[in-house]
């Protein structure tokens, strides 16, 4: 495509629902009523591993107010040793998650719910269910999790023969790791711990669900995907799909959080039993107790080049905590790791480990930053043994078109090179540095997604387009879509809106989640638009009663072309529209599609820190990103993701972690407590957009917003070391561990 | 118990409403008031999602006792824009995508309104010290400074 001759592509166009957020009436889940609403809370469990003997609820059922009970034995029940999978996730451990059934496995599990007529008399419920505990012992952490005498959380889980928390391995090779360290001149081995961090979006968890007597159900929720929020809660309360209809609120961020559902089956059970519509919302300290977070983990990283720097052989091992149920992303971590470099011998294995903690959730590029944190602070101790400047160490073994990964592919045409080549010539990276300051640099890669899609493309009668998409809009992907639009029409932003439908009124579209939206969605509105120039082109052909392929559409006109051109005077939409009824009637197309070639994405970015030699604290001063984004369909957008992903990392680098009390629960579920970035902690995010279009995307589109993600936690860990010259092997590298470095406790 | 009847001023209109005792402003506003602009993101005063000016002064409103509005004058973001026109912040941040989820925005707005009252020409710093109690999971507050920064420098101009 000629980038040059875009007219909407690649320009800041204002969001379509722009007007709907700054004004504050975009509505989210939380803020929708119902008339006879009324209100659910969730009883969780304080234990972190108990058998659950009993669950006696007649007294709260007795307390006036009070419309509806229910506990897991309201839900499907899925056997625990049968997998029933619905895309990624387990139902068996979906049903779990949502409601304890044998055991409560973390502090915080529900274990049972109510709804009753105000907030207040619900949570009066909730103290007069009694439930009859087996307190069990517990663990928390992915490394005691592996140890011979560790509690065991599923006693059907096996190990190499024995019960075991390690509930999966993931295992990828390439070439023979062993020749290549034993050809290595330099050979670096490190290990590495990062804590769990929740995604941190803004809005807490809500959903409001209406069960009509026959049946027919509505819900309104926060999610990343209406579809999936369908389908499980089908899966868990055995409605048919068509009974429900999922309508996807405005979601106040998810970052991979709201792929799975925790309120909605529950006030879908709540909804049935007391005729009345529920409304559900999380407290913060909810949020933080039983929703997301990512893994913690242990990972071991060893690396091994020649002394002239060519990497020849790469291992590691990467240990991550799923929570209380198995699923967490070691395919991210172990597939990720090394994705960036053309390294012949690779041997890259995950763990799954379960622990008594809340089950994680995605978290944007789950798993991999924390594979390449390890790696990328490795190869930042290779390039100090080798003498070499980081960045070109990494250019050197870059992957490229053609290099084979360990994880499967062989890449087409890839932009990574020149991520690195625009950091070499970044001023960025040759300002010079005060004291207590230093520089970092880390690379990172995702493997983007494509997938399920619907769009419809309807002209309206005054020759308007509407195009619905089935995709939850969570950081601006409408504008995208109406950007696109515009372009191959070739009429104005402004006579496009563009909505994301509901599960009834759209076709399947699969999550918000991978880096796949803009991708997706611009496939299939693309294939849709063009579809409806087609029919556009018929209309005016009957209109001109000539041959349709004798018809082009330009520059928002239908114009008589070939031997015709110039015969008619051009057509234009709101022309064509008027005449739809007498041509064929209403105008429109969509498509669907299993959306397939999205090709990775890259990135390396360049960090600097000044380090409090008083306090202890780190401060990012200067940070830049670089990364290839194959085609920017709206740059402020593209930007915004570069710079979310950024700021999310350094917090997870520097301050974010959960801590656990010694009775094994959360000790810090809040927003004081939790210490996420503050507009004050963080300097401005620059950010350098480098297209290498995506020959497999009409538009050249790569996914853009795991990517930023990947690099931070070791470019902020690698600039520390330039400036203390300590290094860290584990994280959030916050003050107290780096005032232990600076002041050790005898001096 | 009893509820308390309170007449208060919202956004310029007289305004009455019947609480509890230990009702919020925020519970309220988004409950029976039916403005749902201001957003509760933790109902702890660690988040500013749900910001709101009383007398002019900023405050969570999730930590103002509904009762306490009674003869103050309430701002929310629902009274930001002048009939059709946004307020400049609001068109500053819809042009320099200021916002992606958005759930932060009316908070952040109303506290960038009452920054430019105060303080028509802060500096960047000035402006991540006064928003640092508005979180942003989305943005990194990048385009959220620039958005301000720039809208200042044109209120100024215009004023001139
Ligand atoms: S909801 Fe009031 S500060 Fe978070
Ligand atoms: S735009 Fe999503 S939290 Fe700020």
């Amino acid at each position: 495509m000629n980038v040059q001759a875009n007219k909407w592509i690649g320009q800041r166009t204002i969001r379509p629902d722009g007007a709907d957020k700054v004004t504050g009436r975009a509505a989210y889940a939380a803020d929708t009523t119902m008339p006879g609403m009324i209100w659910g809370k969730i009883l969780r469990s304080p234990h972190p591993h108990a058998c659950i003997r009993s669950i006696d609820t007649s007294k709260a059922e007795a307390l006036p107010g009070v419309k509806a009970v229910m506990t897991a034995r309201d839900l499907v029940d899925f056997p625990i040793d049968k997998s029933v999978m619905l895309g990624i996730q387990d139902m068996r451990w979906m049903c779990r998650n949502v409601m304890a059934r044998e055991k409560a496995l973390f502090a915080g599990h529900p274990v049972a719910a109510v709804a009753a007529t105000s907030e207040a008399i619900a949570s009066e419920a909730l103290k007069l269910i009694e439930v009859e505990y087996e307190v069990l012992p517990w663990v928390i952490d992915v490394e005691e999790a592996m140890k011979p005498d560790a509690p065991i959380l599923h006693d059907h889980i096996q190990f190499e023969g024995k019960p075991s928390n390690i509930a999966g391995k993931l295992e990828h090779k390439l070439g023979d790791v062993e020749a290549g360290f034993a050809a290595a001149e330099v050979v670096v081995e490190r290990s590495f711990r990062t804590k769990p961090v929740h995604q941190g979006y803004i809005e807490p968890h809500a959903c409001l669900v209406s069960v009509l007597p026959d049946g027919k159900t509505t819900i309104w929720s926060s999610s990343q995907g209406q579809f999936m929020v369908r389908a499980m809660c089908a899966h868990l309360t055995g409605l048919p799909q068509n009974d429900i209809r999922a309508i996807q609120a405005e979601i106040g961020g998810g970052f991979g959080g709201k792929t799975i559902i925790y309120l909605e089956p529950v006030a879908l059970v709540l909804a049935r039993k007391s005729g009345r519509p529920v409304k559900m919302a999380m407290t913060r300290e909810e949020v933080f107790r039983a929703s997301g977070p990512t893994s913690g983990s242990y990972s071991t990283v060893r690396i091994g080049a020649t002394r002239d720097g060519r990497i020849l052989a790469a291992k590691g091992t990467f240990y991550l905590q799923a929570g209380a149920l198995p699923g967490s992303p070691i395919r991210g971590a172990a597939g990720c790791a090394f994705a960036p470099y053309d390294i012949p011998n690779v041997h890259s294995l995950g763990f799954d480990v379960v622990s008594n903690r809340s089950k994680v959730a995605a978290y944007r590029a789950p798993g991999a930053p924390i594979g390449a944190y390890a790696v990328e602070c490795v190869l930042d101790e290779l390039a100090e043994a080798l003498k070499m400047d980081p960045l070109q160490l990494r250019l050197k073994n870059a992957a490229r078109q053609g290099t084979k990964a360990a994880h499967g592919p062989t890449y087409p045409r890839i932009g990574f090179e020149e991520t690195i080549q625009a950091a070499l010539e970044h001023p960025h990276y040759r300002a010079p540095l005060g004291p207590n300051q230093g520089r970092g640099v880390a690379s990172g890669f995702w493997f983007n997604a494509g997938g399920e899609s619907s769009a419809q493309v309807n002209i309206t009668e005054d020759g308007n387009v509407v195009v619905t998409t089935g995709h939850p809009d969570i950081g601006g992907s409408r504008a995208s879509t109406a950007n696109i639009t515009a372009e191959l029409l070739g009429i104005d932003y402004r006579k496009v809106s563009v909505l994301i439908g509901d599960t009834s009124t759209i076709g399947f579209s699969n999550l918000t989640g991978g880096s796949r939206v803009t991708y997706a969605s611009a496939m299939v509105v693309t294939q849709s638009t063009e579809k409806v120039i087609r029919t556009l082109c018929e209309r005016a052909a009957k209109i001109w009663k000539i041959d349709p392929d004798a018809v082009v559409w330009e520059d928002g006109e239908a114009r008589p072309a070939g031997d015709n051109a110039g015969q008619f005077p051009p057509l234009t939409l709101a022309q064509i529209a008027a005449r739809a009824s007498e041509t064929g009637g209403p105008i429109g197309a969509g498509v669907q599609l299993n959306t397939t070639g999205a090709e990775g994405g890259f990135a390396t970015h360049i960090c600097d820190v000044e380090v409090d030699p008083e306090l202890g604290t780190v401060r990012v001063l200067r940070y830049t990103s670089f990364q290839d984004v194959g085609r920017a369909i709206h740059p402020s957008y593209v930007e915004g993701q570069m710079q979310g992903g950024v700021a999310q990392g350094i917090g997870w680098a520097l301050s974010e972690e959960y801590i656990y009390d010694k009775q094994g629960r959360v000790d810090n579920p809040s927003f004081l407590d939790y210490r996420m970035p503050v507009c004050s902690d963080l300097p401005m995010l620059d950010t350098v957009i480098i297209e290498v279009p995506n020959p497999k995307h009409p538009q050249g589109v790569r996914g853009v917003g795991e990517v930023p993600l990947v690099p931070p936690l070791a470019a902020v860990a690698n600039a520390i070391h330039d400036a203390l010259g300590h290094r860290f092997y584990s994280l959030p590298m916050s003050p107290p561990k780096v005032l232990a470095v600076l002041e050790p406790a005898d001096a | 118990m009893a509820k308390l009847h309170v007449s208060t001023t919202i956004n310029g209109e007289p305004t009455e409403f019947l609480c509890e005792p230990s009702q919020s402003m925020l519970d309220v506003l988004r409950g029976p008031l039916g403005l749902t602009g201001s957003k509760e993101g933790c109902g702890s005063g660690d988040c500013g999602a749900c910001t709101i000016t009383l007398d002019g002064r900023l405050v969570c409103s999730c930590l103002v006792l509904a009762a306490e509005a009674q003869d103050r004058e309430i701002r929310t973001i629902e009274g930001m824009a002048e009939g059709d026109r946004l307020h400049p912040l609001q068109q500053k941040f819809l042009e320099m995508a200021a916002l992606q989820c958005g759930i932060c925005t009316p908070g952040v707005l109303m506290a960038a309104r009452t920054l430019l009252e105060q303080n028509p020409d802060p500096t960047e710093t000035e402006a991540r010290f006064w928003l640092a109690g508005n979180l942003c999971r989305c943005t990194g507050y990048d385009k959220i400074i620039r958005a301000v920064l720039d809208t200042a420098a044109e209120m100024r101009e215009a004023a001139r």
